[in-house]
């Protein structure tokens, strides 16, 4: 059975990259890029993420904007990558 | 080199005048260690803090022409002082002394206002002319030498550094939020503005005068580059003439620069430009040579390996200072007292640390490589840009943007981008190609993100206050005219450089420790020739310094001359979050240290702080922002808090 990853990541993201109080929720669809919650090495930190705490390996092409813009995004590919493993 | 103070008017202070400008200039005495005098006017006080270099017995100040009714205080150097005093001779002027202090006095009484032209040096300077009651503030071309200056109850005051002017009743510290802003965008307060409300810089190429009846500041030098199209000034000129017409030019800059009392080392980072100052001084003169270097634990910054490249080629002395996380750490409360303003990287602690290590070695003045990189294009982001331009061409290929990963080899984590990331990235909010920032854009953008930190309250007087509009309001008419690459040189030569390179890097890093740093490729002649050189033969392709190289070629071993730009970096936060990190850190990011500040959100500081603990390689923005709040808020507590009554030491220090 497949875990979704979604809330994990969404907790990396509110943890690393949101900050402030003011701003307690990101939504999922939100462009992490446009709206300056994330930069690019951000995005590098984000791929350290998870290729350590969620397990799936990163190939440099994978890193575009389509994959790591959003909440949505992110787990979408990181789901298809876990399921392509595990299958 | 010295530090100055001063006023003009009536001060309302319980002290008597002589003991206010006493403490000015107490304040500044790292600066000039050496003798320290003050003297009280009618309706103007002048106060000097010296570091003898030139004429070590004839040249006190405040100096006097021999009627006493000019006065002149300086601070700085007058490389062409000998050719000047010279010509003034012929002209029928006495001197007294040999110094270059009095060759300014003369040139004054000669030509008034307009002596500034005629001086080639890094200075600034207050003359009081007692029979036109005037007073006249200059600050060199390039921004080498620092001027400050404010007024309290219709009475002008001015000194080389903040600390000085704190020191007179009413003056008192508060940050500037606009500043603030500045800083958390473009690195710096931006010019006449400081981080201190209502204390001003004079502007670097400016002249302030005063009188009982008001003040005028005017600017008397302007960078300045030829139109993109038409043939330029230089149409006519091969590569080869004008490589070797800039040759003979860097080497009088050297010559010049070498003229001093006392002995003479230099910087070697093992970096092109370091590396073409010391070849040519090795040219110049056959003298033993004193060179000084900072070295890195991490292999990401380190350039031992290159400096001692160079030690070898050129047989110089070679000293190197080490320096550790902790050493930046430990050093960081004592260099924001010295940079007087808040930061976002750690690069000036380094240097204080060295500069700390040439005091200690007995040396008053060193030669560095500082400037050719704004001069001759060697920053990256002037091939960014370049790249940005070329992509925006064809804006469909997927070829162009690799292009990108040869920018920053040196930056690990760039090569793992694709090429749709790295296309993301370097066109981010930087697609306005008519936009005069262009080329700073995506720079801009990485640094605006930290701003997300700001409290409430200082996002609530900022308003809607946009700093990169007003940078843009500041550009010459004619910028529009230039090439994109003289456009972004003139960003980083005529902002950055004055703002942050020359300034908290530079003149308060080495006075720190009472330490001139002499600029050869800041010679204002060199700086205006390399100015009409054409574009491409600065950057060709996407080698930067082209002409530069070209230049110096046979001087440097091969291996040097063709060095690829590493730019000079230090550890960041991780310098603060590491578990040896020292205990002011948790002191002053605590909720209450913050919360009594009011320049930031409590709450997002400590989740900064906990994620940079835990994971000690975070993004750019988080690096930026890390360091630029632990430096207001250092800042806060040097001079807002009234915390720190002592005032900095002027004692040397080996280790930073």
């Amino acid at each position: 059975m497949q875990v979704d990853v979604r809330s994990d990541i969404r907790e990396f993201i509110v943890d690393n990259f949101l900050f402030r109080e003011d701003r307690e929720t990101v939504s999922d669809t939100e462009s992490l890029l446009e709206n300056g919650l994330m930069d690019s090495t951000g995005v590098l930190e984000l791929v350290a993420f998870l290729e350590s705490d969620i397990g799936i390996e990163i190939q440099d092409a994978e890193i575009v904007p389509e994959n790591f813009d959003s909440i949505e995004n992110i787990s979408n590919y990181a789901n298809s990558k876990l399921s392509k493993n595990g299958g | 080199m010295c530090g100055i103070a001063g006023y003009l008017g009536t001060p309302v202070t319980p002290v008597p005048k002589a003991k206010l400008l006493e403490g000015m200039v107490g304040a500044i005495a790292h600066r000039g260690p050496d003798a320290r005098a003050t003297r009280v006017l009618p309706g103007v006080g002048l106060g000097h803090a010296r570091l003898s270099i030139i004429d070590i017995a004839g040249g006190a100040q405040p100096m006097a022409s021999a009627d006493e009714s000019i006065w002149l205080i300086f601070n700085g150097e007058i490389f062409n002082h000998i050719e000047l005093r010279q010509e003034l001779e012929q002209r029928g002027h006495a001197f007294r002394t040999s110094s270059d202090t009095e060759v300014i006095l003369n040139l004054y009484r000669e030509k008034g206002l307009d002596c500034v032209d005629d001086l080639n040096g890094d200075f600034s300077f207050a003359i009081w002319d007692a029979p036109k009651k005037r007073l006249m503030i200059a600050r060199d071309r390039m921004g080498v030498r620092p001027l400050f200056y404010t007024e309290r109850n219709g009475c002008l005051y001015f000194a080389s550094e903040v600390k000085a002017l704190l020191q007179v009743p009413g003056i008192e510290a508060e940050l500037d939020p606009f500043a603030l802003d500045q800083i958390f965008t473009v690195w710096f307060p931006l010019a006449p503005r400081t981080a201190f409300k209502g204390i001003h810089e004079l502007p670097p190429g400016h002249v302030l005068t005063a009188t009982p009846d008001g003040m005028n500041i005017r600017r008397y030098w302007q960078l300045d580059y030829p139109d993109a199209d038409g043939d330029g000034p230089f149409a006519d000129r091969s590569e080869a003439d004008l490589a070797e017409e800039l040759r003979a030019l860097l080497f009088d800059a050297t010559r010049i620069r070498l003229r001093s009392d006392v002995p003479v080392g230099a910087y070697l980072s093992g970096g092109l430009d370091s590396s073409i100052i010391t070849a040519a001084i090795k040219q110049i003169t056959p003298e033993a040579l004193r060179t000084f270097s900072v070295t890195f634990e991490s292999g990401e910054f380190d350039e031992r390996e290159q400096q001692q490249e160079m030690v070898a080629a050129l047989k110089t002395r070679h000293e190197e200072l080490m320096c550790t996380q902790s050493d930046i750490a430990d050093a960081f409360p004592l260099v924001i007292r010295h940079t007087e303003a808040p930061v976002l990287r750690t690069a000036p602690a380094p240097l204080f640390g060295l500069s700390g290590l040439v005091r200690m070695a007995g040396f008053k003045v060193v030669l560095t490589g500082e400037g050719a990189d704004e001069v001759f294009a060697g920053y990256d982001i002037f091939k960014e840009a370049k790249l940005r331009r070329f992509c925006a061409r064809q804006p469909e290929s997927r070829f162009r943007p690799l292009l990108y990963r040869r920018l920053y080899p040196y930056l690990p984590q760039l090569q793992n981008q694709s090429q749709a990331s790295l296309a993301a990235f370097f066109s981010a909010g930087g697609n306005a190609l008519d936009d005069p920032l262009y080329s700073h854009l995506p720079r801009f953008r990485t640094t605006s993100g930290t701003k997300l930190f700001l409290s409430h309250e200082v996002r609530r007087e900022l308003g809607d206050y946009d700093a990169l509009a007003e940078m843009r309001d500041r550009l010459p008419d004619d910028f529009r005219r230039w090439h994109p690459l003289s456009q972004s040189q003139y960003l980083e030569a005529a902002f950055l450089l004055p703002g942050y390179i020359l300034s908290s890097q530079g003149d308060r890093m080495s006075m720190a420790h009472s330490v001139e740093g002499r600029y050869p490729f800041l010679d204002h002649r060199l700086v205006e020739f390399a100015a009409r050189i054409p574009p491409q033969m600065k950057l060709r392709a996407l080698r930067e310094k082209h002409i530069l190289r070209k230049a110096v070629e046979d001087i440097l071993p091969q291996s040097i001359s063709n060095r690829p730009k590493q730019p000079y970096r230090a550890p960041d936060s991780q310098c603060f979050t590491a578990a040896a990190a020292p205990a002011y850190v948790e002191e002053r990011l605590s909720r209450t240290a913050i919360e009594e500040g009011g320049y930031f959100d409590a709450g997002a500081v400590e989740k900064l702080l906990a994620k940079c603990r835990k994971r000690p390689t975070v993004g750019t923005r988080d690096n930026m922002a890390m360091v630029g709040i632990i430096s207001t808020q250092l800042w806060h507590q040097a001079f807002a808090e009234k915390a720190g009554t002592e005032r900095p030491s002027a004692e040397p220090r080996a280790v930073a």
